[in-house]
């Protein structure tokens, strides 16, 4: 029998080229003044990346605990639409539920829905979530403690490796122009609030905004 | 200690998203406005991110070498570089910048 179907190969090869970039969110979350353990509590036990570097990105910008956590939650609620899709393409038995829950992010669901029959979604789900699982945690790991060891993370550009990961995880979803309209508006609402309200807050500002425009998008859609 | 309680906060909210897809019913999810919502807030708080990574400092708007890091990975993304390429792109444009004396 073949040990790799198409499944496991896009599975590996997408956890290969996501999983490392662990190294990045450790050094850039030591970087903003968590601890290694804290790091590795985040890979661990959140496992969804952008929520992840949602939440350093709030503390390293001098946001407050809460404020972060409002920004890595808002983050993650698509995980709760991948899940819906996931019970509906593969069934999962009960048991497995929690274990599935867990490893539900972009990337798993992503290999899972590619697939054509129920056998190989399957197997792209867990191929890509424990893959992806085992080697976001080790580079993380790597990341902190090389974050840890070199002290300034300005002079390194560390802070410029931040703007380039965030932009890198928005660019795939900017597909026609809904999406590219609503990356500006939310940019300019954040830059027109940053001064005006406590560190933290513009996220969430222009995650309401952004909220609202969708809401005047369906209005309009439905009266036309 | 503050932090940690936040972290753990976080984490049990970020798998009760993750495990409400699974046990909720249907219906709740499957709705269209919640898809649109999810997939509205996530390129929102994304963008907010970027930009606020680009030129915030606490509350004032600070133009220096991280604007650099912001075209460097523009383009490495738009000629398709792997994540860790942009990534790496970022640093090295912020680095390059600071090496040359700016801020």
């Amino acid at each position: 029998m073949a040990a790799f179907t198409p499944a496991t190969r896009m599975g590996l090869s997408i956890a290969a080229a996501v999983g490392v970039y662990g190294v990045s969110f450790g050094a850039l979350s030591t970087g903003s003044g968590l601890s290694v353990l804290q790091t590795c509590a985040l890979s661990l036990l959140m496992f969804t990346g952008g929520s992840q570097f949602a939440f350093i990105g709030v503390i390293g910008g001098g946001g407050t605990g809460a404020a972060a956590w409002a920004a890595a939650t808002l983050l993650g609620a698509r995980n709760g639409v991948y899940a819906m899709s996931l019970k509906t393409l593969i069934e999962p038995p009960g048991p497995l539920v929690p274990l599935m829950a867990h490893l539900t992010i972009d990337e798993s669901t992503a290999t899972a829905t590619a697939q054509t029959d129920h056998d190989e979604r399957v197997r792209g789900f867990w191929t890509a979530g424990i893959g992806i699982y085992v080697l976001w945690n080790a580079s993380t790991l790597v990341g902190a403690l090389a974050g840890d060891a070199i002290g300034d993370p300005r002079r390194w550009g560390l802070d410029g490796a931040a703007v380039a990961a965030f932009l890198g995880l928005l660019w795939p979803r900017l597909t026609g122009r809904d999406p590219v309209a609503l990356a500006v508006v939310s940019a300019l609402v954040t830059v027109i609030v940053l001064p005006i309200v406590p560190p933290g807050i513009p996220v969430l500002v222009a995650a309401g905004a952004t909220a609202l425009w969708w809401a005047w998008q369906q209005r309009r859609a439905a009266a036309r | 200690m503050n932090l940690w309680f936040w972290i753990l906060l976080a984490v049990a909210a970020a798998y009760a998203i993750k495990l409400s897809g699974y046990l909720l019913p249907r219906k709740l999810l499957d709705r269209p406005v919640v898809i649109r919502l999810a997939t509205g807030l996530t390129v929102g708080l994304l963008a907010s991110l970027t930009i606020l990574n680009t030129v915030g400092k606490g509350q004032a708007i600070v133009l220096d070498s991280r604007l650099f890091a912001l075209g460097a990975a523009a383009i490495a993304l738009s000629l398709k570089a792997p994540y860790l390429v942009v990534v790496l792109m970022g640093a090295i444009a912020a680095a390059l910048g600071r090496l040359a004396g700016l801020p």
